[in-house]
């Protein structure tokens, strides 16, 4: 089961470079966590994309945008440069999944993740979050109004 | 979830609309000029307006995703900007029907080629009035929950069906007789 609004959200440390590790806990503002199945993947891109587009309204309101999937960090850092991502994907990948599962969202039976956002206030707890079908795109919507009942 | 994201944002007066104001299909385009898929979609949308002359509404608002298509918002400035003189549909044509060039300068021989201002476009675009339509289009469709471009709405609920002619068409045409 994915964790739910009221939850401590686990802190991690993953790769947002090939060389650059980046942890929840140095963010103070709200942070979305955009988990994903995979780089690639077509509604992935769009749902990124639509991110990416929605970026500079979440900056707005002081909320860091942090994108999630099990994919190495090379394969990230072609993947954002390709379609222009406006915020860091972290890299899920070793040990493979494991961000997913303390959140509750790593599907066993594909080795990916669930397509899944969190909202993390700045005292580190959960105060919003929703699984979508793998096939359907959430939207940004939901996400941002979480963060603006934070402010 | 956002299984029947609604449209957040009425049908207005200001909305870039063609067809019978009490029509009884009013379908929304929230699209971005140099996506692809709109420029498919462009063609289909024109069909269904010619089968549903009497019966549709139909209005575009701009959802320009500027980080994979990097002149979707400059072509939706203009085609704004060319809507102040009154001229929107003819640019909104001739932007998807040039879709392979949206460069600066094209841009600005489709204004010519419609028959508006250059210069008051330009002048227009410059005071920003324009982007900041294209802006709150921007943030109308996040907040409807749009999920990429094109993204539907018929009378004011996200349309998750295909957007190809024959599929679109059938789900007009049960909404109507519905």
């Amino acid at each position: 089961m994915a964790l739910e609004a009221g939850s401590d959200a686990p802190d991690f440390e993953l790769l947002a470079t090939p060389d650059q590790r980046v942890s929840l806990s140095e963010f103070h503002g709200p942070v979305v966590l955009i988990f994903y199945p995979a780089d690639w993947s077509p509604v992935c891109s769009d749902e990124l994309s639509m991110f990416s587009a929605a970026h500079k309204l979440f900056q707005a309101r002081g909320a860091q945008l942090l994108g999630i999937s099990v994919d190495g960090p090379w394969c990230h850092e072609v993947f954002k440069e390709q379609r222009n991502v406006a915020f860091p994907l972290l890299a899920d990948c070793h040990p493979k999944g494991e961000v997913a599962k303390t959140y509750g969202v790593y599907r066993d039976d594909d080795g990916t993740s669930e397509r899944a956002l969190f909202v993390i206030d700045s005292n580190g707890k959960i105060v919003w979050s929703e699984v979508s079908p793998v096939g359907v795109n959430p939207g940004a919507d939901g996400a941002l109004r979480a963060v603006e009942a934070l402010s | 979830m956002s299984e029947r994201a609604q449209l957040s944002i009425p049908v207005g007066p200001d909305d870039h609309s063609i067809g019978p104001l009490d029509a009884k299909l009013t379908v929304v385009e929230y699209g971005d000029y140099q996506c692809p898929y709109c420029g498919q979609a462009y063609p289909i949308v024109e069909q269904l307006r010619t089968d549903f002359a009497d019966s549709m509404r139909f209005v575009f608002r701009n959802l320009p995703l500027a980080n994979v298509h990097p002149h979707a918002e400059a072509a939706a400035e203009v085609a704004e900007a060319v809507g102040l003189q009154g001229k929107f549909w003819e640019i909104h044509d001739a932007l998807y029907e040039n879709q392979h060039d949206l460069s600066a300068s094209a841009l600005l021989h489709y204004v010519e080629e419609v028959g508006a201002d250059v210069n008051s476009a330009t002048k227009d675009i410059a005071d920003g009035g324009p982007r900041q339509r294209v802006e709150a289009d921007f943030e109308g469709a996040i907040r409807s929950d749009a999920n990429g471009t094109p993204t539907f709405f018929v009378n004011g609920v996200r349309y998750d069906g295909s957007w190809l002619y024959e599929p679109f068409s059938e789900f007009l045409t049960n909404v109507l007789e519905g």
